[in-house]
């Protein structure tokens, strides 16, 4: 059977998540047990989180969650890494052992630097810099695989359900002002541990329920950019498209959702000269970037999340809140879950964004 | 007769019992076939004249004609086809080039009908067209590589010059001369209302159709026939004709006896002088000069217009599209060997260039290897036949397609392939005043308009089978498409799957 990555697999999921506007942290135990009455949203082939605020003793570095195959994969890997940067810290990422999780690969934790002298030899920056070195872990080192790698967040990933994973992985122990989750419902895959979601690049994370028609289109047009779709799925394409054009287009969030979940022409037509210009100019400039099919995704960054649906809105979605916080998931129970009195719950309408930020200082 | 004699090729069968002697098949023939018979009161014919037009079987109002291929054979010979052996006699009676017309006949495979289509089921829903809105709208031209923003923040449009396209179908380049008047109004009507585009061809634009400029491509090709500055400034785009899928590597040449009254008068040259255009521009002996013509015409049209380069699908297609992407053109036509043309020496015609459907793979993954893709829009022609072809082009890379021998069979052209007689029965590749009146412009644009808006409704529900409510995120999702008895290579020039993978 093929490995994901040689072959397309579709799945249907869960996701969800919690924001604090005034950037409180919060440990995971809400956000696992938001999926539990979502539990049948997955097939317990892939699970996974993203927190935001979690290492602030180390904010300062990039913090790499990598899984490796065994030993020389790590020994191989970590050579790597400690020409390439600072390795200030390096640990084994806490789990627990349950029934419900096995077959783990070695999973480690570095926290890392760019070294300033290589940087100024390459002439580029410290992100593009490190995104060129997880791209040549991912690619060229078999049996080692970066799954997160942004500074003072982290994703956590496992096949199994995603209650499940959550618990593996000790996230009450975990204090963030921003949790994604996802469970995967795959339609066929021999389960591999890099596969589950979120998918991770720099600090932004994406969480995303849905089969998008346009991979393939999105994909080719991405791989211009010096970007490789490695995985096959949407929400890494998706993770791309959003690093290039918030990062190196710079885009505002808004403006990205104009480009990815584009309003129809019509709509466009009727709008005000100026805001017409604006989204014709986007829509004509990044076409290729256009995802077409269901998806409903939760992009997380730094200081914030956005969620957007595909412009007809054929994945559910749903957001509540309730004092300082947002709740965002597939299903309005699973918001319940984490907070039963929230309140002014709705159903964004497909292509709005759902933009939360932290105030600003607060994170 | 003796040894010059060719038995004909098709045989006009009468129903006499049906022919009421109306003579209708003999006014209506240019080719004269029919003679009415006054002694013996019926109607004869001259079968070797006819060319299987279909004029007479479609105006006889008894049903009482019908054209058949003569049964009449040489001793079979699986090496020496019966084609094979006629053309030997015809050049061993002449002396001269074979000549042809219309798009190459011979049974080279045919890509779009190897390649099959997705459909959603299950994991992702299909889109129905008909309640949810579905888009075709394409806009073509150079995008830039990154934004800008002024002092305010506020996004900068430095978008090139685009073409918009509702539909991702426009009608290629046939020049006034070749095709007639009449046709080339129902094209530029036809493209008018659709919000298409449809292009002048290298006859220059004749001043009554300077008003349908906005839906107009005006080219440029080595002859430079009818060029000048009014008639570039007239159209949407300027389109450099560096070669043709019918054609590659040679010119054009339409008689003198098709240049009469407005034809010598829009290509400014004198009536009954040959047109001949030479094989290359003879300004343009390398890629840099390629870049010279682009800017020069981009100069002369204030940079308001987009410059299209067409050239021929041929071997090294792929580094060719390269180059022009880097030469500062907008758009790249690519046009196969299966395209259409007024005429063509028959050995070009069938054994120069090849299959658009290899050509547009290779030049759209080439593009996008070297990472350009985005500054040019690919539009490719020769021979897309319908929706399918078009929305299989899309998927494969290409932004929009090119239609001529469609739009013509919409015209009335029932591809008897002796365009380069002039004596067209349908009005439409003919100066002929009384044959150019047969096709009414207003009936002629109205079957375009039908046949593009079918094509339309039919692109729209193959799209939304394969749940895409927007052509953009087709173009290039080779994903959707399959292969199915083609060899491994085959399918890795077209970067497909196999079906069943
Ligand atoms: S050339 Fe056309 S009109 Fe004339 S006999 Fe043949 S089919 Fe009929
Ligand atoms: S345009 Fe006229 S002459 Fe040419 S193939 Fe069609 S019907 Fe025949």
């Amino acid at each position: 059977m093929k490995l994901e990555g040689q072959i397309r697999i579709p799945s249907g999921c869960a996701i969800s998540a919690v924001i604090s506007k005034d950037g409180n942290r919060m440990n995971g135990e809400k956000i696992i047990e938001s999926m539990k009455p979502m539990h049948d949203r997955s097939n317990g082939l892939g699970g996974g989180f993203a927190a935001y605020g979690i290492y602030p003793e180390h904010k300062e570095q990039y913090a790499l969650h990598i899984f490796f195959d065994s030993i020389s994969a790590r020994e191989e890997c970590e050579h790597l890494l400690r020409k390439s940067f600072e390795v200030v810290k390096d640990e084994s990422i806490k789990t627990r052992t349950i029934p419900e999780i096995t077959d783990e690969p070695i999973i480690r934790r570095y926290f890392v630097s760019p070294l300033n002298s290589v940087l100024t030899a390459l002439q580029i920056d410290e992100k593009e810099y490190v995104v060129r070195i997880v791209t040549k872990i991912n690619i060229e080192l078999k049996g080692s695989y970066v799954f997160s790698c942004g500074k003072n967040m982290g994703a956590f990933k496992a096949v199994g359900f995603p209650e499940d994973v959550g618990r593996f992985y000790c996230l009450d122990e975990y204090e963030a002002y921003s949790w994604t989750a996802h469970g995967r419902y795959p339609t066929n895959t021999p389960g591999w541990w890099g596969g589950a979601h979120p998918f991770a690049l720099l600090d932004y994370t994406i969480v995303h329920n849905g089969e998008i028609s346009s991979y393939d289109a999105n994909r080719r047009f991405i791989e211009m950019y010096g970007y490789k779709c490695t995985l096959q799925t949407d929400t890494e394409v998706i993770t791309y498209i959003a690093d290039y054009l918030l990062r190196r287009q710079k885009l505002t969030l808004e403006e990205m959702a104009s480009v990815v979940a584009a309003p129809f022409w019509q709509t466009i037509d009727k709008k005000c000269p100026e805001e017409r210009e604006r989204l014709n100019y986007l829509r004509t400039v990044f076409s290729s970037l256009l995802v077409t099919g269901p998806f409903s995704i939760i992009l997380g960054f730094e200081g914030g999340l956005m969620a957007l649906n595909d412009r007809l809105k054929l994945r559910s979605m749903v957001v509540g809140e309730k004092d300082d916080k947002v709740y965002i998931a597939s299903e309005e129970a699973a918001i319940r879950v984490m907070e039963p009195d929230a309140q002014n719950i709705y159903a964004p309408a497909g292509g709005e964004p759902v933009i939360v930020k932290v105030k600003e200082g607060k994170f | 007769m003796g040894i010059e004699f060719i038995y004909p090729e098709f045989e006009v069968v009468r129903n006499q019992n049906r022919c009421i002697g109306c003579r209708v098949c003999e006014r209506q023939c240019a080719n004269e076939v029919h003679t009415y018979d006054a002694d013996g009161k019926v109607i004869i014919s001259d079968d070797a004249k006819c060319v299987n037009c279909q004029r007479c079987v479609s105006l006889c109002p008894t049903r009482a004609i019908k054209i058949v291929k003569s049964d009449c054979r040489m001793r079979e010979n699986a090496n020496w086809a019966d084609d094979t052996i006629k053309e030997i006699y015809k050049q061993a009676n002449s002396g001269g080039v074979l000549l042809s017309s219309m798009g190459n006949p011979k049974p080279f495979p045919v890509y779009w009908d190897k390649i099959l289509i997705n459909a959603s089921q299950v994991t992702n829903p299909p889109i129905d067209p008909l309640r949810e809105p579905m888009e075709t709208k394409v806009f073509l031209g150079k995008k830039p590589d990154s934004i800008e923003r002024d002092e305010n923040g506020k996004l900068i449009n430095n978008l090139s010059p685009q073409l918009k396209l509702e539909l991702p179908v426009m009608f290629s380049a046939m020049s006034y001369g070749s095709i007639s008047y009449n046709a080339h109004k129902s094209l530029a009507l036809a493209a008018q209302q659709l919000g298409i585009y449809y292009n002048t061809g290298e006859g220059g634009l004749h001043e009554d159709f300077y008003v349908y400029g906005e839906n107009t491509i005006v080219q440029v090709a080595s002859g430079r026939f009818g060029v000048h500055d009014d008639y570039l400034n007239a159209g949407a785009a300027v389109e450099i004709k560096m070669g043709q899928g019918a054609k590659p590597g040679i010119g054009g040449h339409l008689p003198g006896t098709k240049i009469v009254g407005d034809v010598s008068h829009t290509r400014m040259i004198p009536e009954g002088s040959d047109a001949i255009s030479p094989a290359p521009h003879h300004d343009i002996y390398s890629i840099e000069d390629l870049r010279q013509l682009v800017y020069s015409l981009k100069e002369a049209t204030q940079y308001k217009k987009p410059v299209i380069v067409k050239v021929a699908a041929v071997h090294n297609i792929a580094a060719i599209a390269s180059g022009i992407a880097r030469s500062g053109a907008d758009i790249i036509a690519i046009d196969g060997f299966r395209g259409g043309t007024g005429a063509a020496p028959t050995r070009i015609r069938d054994n120069v260039g090849i299959p658009i459907e290899l050509a547009l793979a290779a030049c759209d993954q080439r593009l996008r290897e070297e990472g350009i893709r985005n500054q040019v829009s690919l539009v490719v022609g020769g021979s897309i036949r319908s929706a399918s072809d078009v929305v299989k082009a899309i998927a494969l890379g290409a932004d929009a397609c090119y239609v001529a021998t469609a739009a013509l069979l919409a015209m009335g052209c029932h591809l008897c392939r002796t365009c380069q007689t002039g004596k067209c029965n349908w009005g439409i590749a003919t100066q002929n005043p009384e044959l150019v009146k047969r096709l009414n412009p207003e009936i002629g644009s109205q079957r375009l308009v039908n046949l593009m808006t079918a094509w339309g409704h039919e692109i729209k529900e193959l799209m939304g089978g394969m749940g895409i409510n927007s052509i953009e995120t087709l173009r290039g999702n080779r994903l959707m498409l399959r292969g199915i008895n083609l060899t491994e290579k085959e399918l890795e020039i077209l970067g497909i799957s196999h079906a069943g993978e």
